[in-house]
């Protein structure tokens, strides 16, 4: 069996692995932030919190109405998703024509209501959530054990991530989306409902963090801070990558979560503060962001 | 932040402290030295405290407008410094409190040099995103003692001489410290270096074309915060006899910008208020668990929805004078 620096292959895959199911949050979390900032032009403070919410959703339909993991994985962001909706109806709408840091706010405030509901009834300790029969045990690779269900993790995470580049960069919605980020103004002025747009665009941010809430729901336990110091990362990612390309987001994600993994194995001790180090050296750099655009 | 300052209210006087000013300073005095014969001087002790970080807070984002969501770890990590410094150096009370003081003042420069940066939202984030990494190392580092905190801070005494282990006796070095820092951050506001602060926060362009170099400018207020929100953390350890991560959480974050925006940023008085106000919530809701965090998340909310002038600053507006 070979060596790297005398670190068992095993040993490293094992966390190559654990890191791209990291990133793979990441890249979902933070293109949801980049999707709702390119056209709100607000930073979602209780994404953390949703993404919470979705991975409860998900718990509660099971526990409550006996709906297992493969309909949760569509209901769940779609609730999510409501609430976002709600949210943004008869609160962020009217903060529009304030500074933007109001709405960092008023999203600090609602992440603090969702976690602190939650926190009373289910108190901090986790909920555990079955991994879904289709999805478990694992492949034997020769080299290293593939649980299943960490592979489909990757993989689900991939086609939200595509699929969500693709109908912003290649649909006829996408591209009056992209108009309005430009230009609002000019939009409406074309007939497009431009608030009804903003509204599902912030729903749709949302129900992608409701999306990775169901994902994570049968690695991590279910449980109402799974969210707050996730969040914290993830905007490191946003600011190390700037939220200008949604492609930029996605691959700063995986790339972050991956370095993360290599810290764990070869400087345990500093793999939980590695991507705040990057982001320092990021904002000495190019403080506008590996992708961002200078302003 | 933009709309801080009400349109109405009459503009500064170039020179000097206004009379009413003056007036509610004085009235401020009186009672807070009346205070501790009336209510439990921890209490009255912890308020000053946290009125102090509200007053550095604001001073960055009322008027330099500047969003940090990351105080905690100026806060946190002088209460630390001074914690160790009082048991483990064996410092007097205030020179543990300087200590404290000049390393959150270290930090706040650092941390400030990197976070200047960038602007608005990203301020926020990177200062927020600084201030976990701080946390982490507070919980790593062998000197903080992990989860555990310091405990059991030695209050000391006084220049060696004067012992702070009575509560009264305790109360009034705090009291000298906080009341002391509040004005200092007045001056510092009604200041020529204040005045560009407000310019810089109201056109940052147009304070450029003018010559100033804002991004110093930015860093030193940026570092001032930090500093008189290590010297409120500094003298909370010595108060509590404990540095703990909860000082460096990003909760703590959160809960100096909740008590700025309730008390009204961009005013003299308004932090204090804010301050006054959250702590003794606090107080009186302790027992009911995860509701404090629910009824600090609904007044986050209805505050900006409904109330972004804060007390103070609806009181101002009423008077029309600026508080």
């Amino acid at each position: 069996m070979f060596e790297l620096l005398g670190i068992p292959p095993q040993v490293l895959l094992g966390q190559l692995l654990l890191g791209l199911i990291n990133g793979s949050f990441y890249a979902v979390l933070s293109l949801g932030l980049a999707v709702i900032f390119g056209l709100l032009n607000i930073i979602n403070f209780s994404h953390g919190a949703q993404y919470m919410m979705g991975a409860f959703v998900a718990w509660m339909l099971l526990a409550y109405l006996g709906i297992g993991y493969w309909w949760a994985l569509i209901a769940s962001p779609l609730i999510v998703g409501a609430t976002g909706l709600l949210l943004e109806r008869f609160a962020l709408s009217r903060l529009y024509k304030l500074d933007h840091l109001y709405g960092l706010l008023l999203t600090f405030g609602v992440a603090l209501i969702i976690q602190g509901l939650f926190r009373n009834y289910y108190g901090i300790s986790g909920q555990p959530y079955q991994i879904p029969d289709l999805l478990s045990g694992g492949q034997n690779l020769g080299f290293m054990y593939l649980p299943n269900y960490r592979a489909w993790v990757v993989v689900a995470s991939v086609i939200a991530c595509l699929g969500t580049w693709f109908m912003i960069e290649k649909t006829r919605l996408g591209a009056y989306l992209r108009a309005a980020t430009e230009n609002p103004v000019l939009v409406g002025a074309f007939g497009i409902n431009v608030p009804r747009m903003i509204m599902l665009t912030y729903a749709f941010g949302v129900a992608l963090a409701g999306f990775a809430g169901v994902l994570a729901a049968p690695i991590y336990s279910v449980n109402p801070n799974m969210g707050a110091d996730l969040i914290i990362v993830v905007f490191a990612v946003v600011v190390i990558g700037g939220m200008g390309s949604i492609l930029g987001a996605i691959v700063t994600g995986y790339g972050l979560g991956l370095i993360e993994g290599l810290t764990r194995v070869f400087y345990p001790e500093g793999s939980a503060v590695v991507i705040f180090v990057i982001m320092a050296i990021v904002l000495m750099i190019k403080p506008e962001g590996l992708f961002g655009r200078a302003n | 932040m933009t709309d801080t300052t009400p349109d109405h209210v009459p503009a500064q006087r170039a020179a000097g402290m206004p009379p009413l000013h003056k007036a509610l300073f004085a009235a401020l005095l009186v009672l807070l030295i009346v205070l501790p014969f009336v209510v439990y001087p921890i209490f009255a002790m912890k308020v000053m405290c946290f009125a102090l970080f509200a007053a550095a807070f604001n001073l960055l984002l009322g008027f330099g407008g500047l969003l940090s969501f990351g105080h905690a770890a100026y806060f946190g990590g002088a209460s630390y410094v001074a914690a160790h410094a009082a048991k483990v150096w064996g410092f007097t009370p205030e020179l543990a409190v300087l200590t404290g003081t000049a390393a959150a003042a270290l930090l706040g420069l650092g941390i400030g040099a990197l976070a200047i940066r960038r602007q608005g939202i990203y301020f926020a984030m990177v200062t927020l995103a600084f201030a976990q990494m701080f946390y982490f190392f507070a919980l790593q580092a062998e000197f903080t003692g992990g989860e555990d905190g310091i405990q059991a801070v030695p209050r000391g005494d006084l220049f060696g001489a004067i012992s702070l282990h009575d509560n009264m006796a305790l109360y009034f070095f705090v009291l000298a410290i906080t009341f002391g820092g509040i004005l200092f951050l007045y001056r510092i506001v009604h200041s020529p270096f204040g005045q560009i602060l407000k310019a810089i926060r109201e056109n940052e362009p147009r304070a450029i074309s003018l010559g100033y170099s804002v991004n110093r400018y930015k860093l030193i207020v940026f570092t001032l915060s930090a500093t008189f929100a290590g010297l409120a953390g500094a003298t909370k350890s010595l108060v509590f006899q404990l540095a703990s991560l909860t000082d460096v959480h990003w909760s703590m974050s959160g809960e100096v910008v909740l008590m700025t925006l309730l008390g009204g940023m961009g005013t003299v008085f308004g932090p204090l208020v804010g301050a006054t106000v959250i702590v003794t919530l606090q107080n009186y809701l302790a027992t009911f668990g995860a509701w404090v965090t629910i009824i600090q998340g609904v007044i986050f909310v209805l505050g900006v929805l409904l109330f972004r002038e804060g007390i103070v600053g609806v009181l101002s507006r009423w008077l029309k004078r600026p508080l």
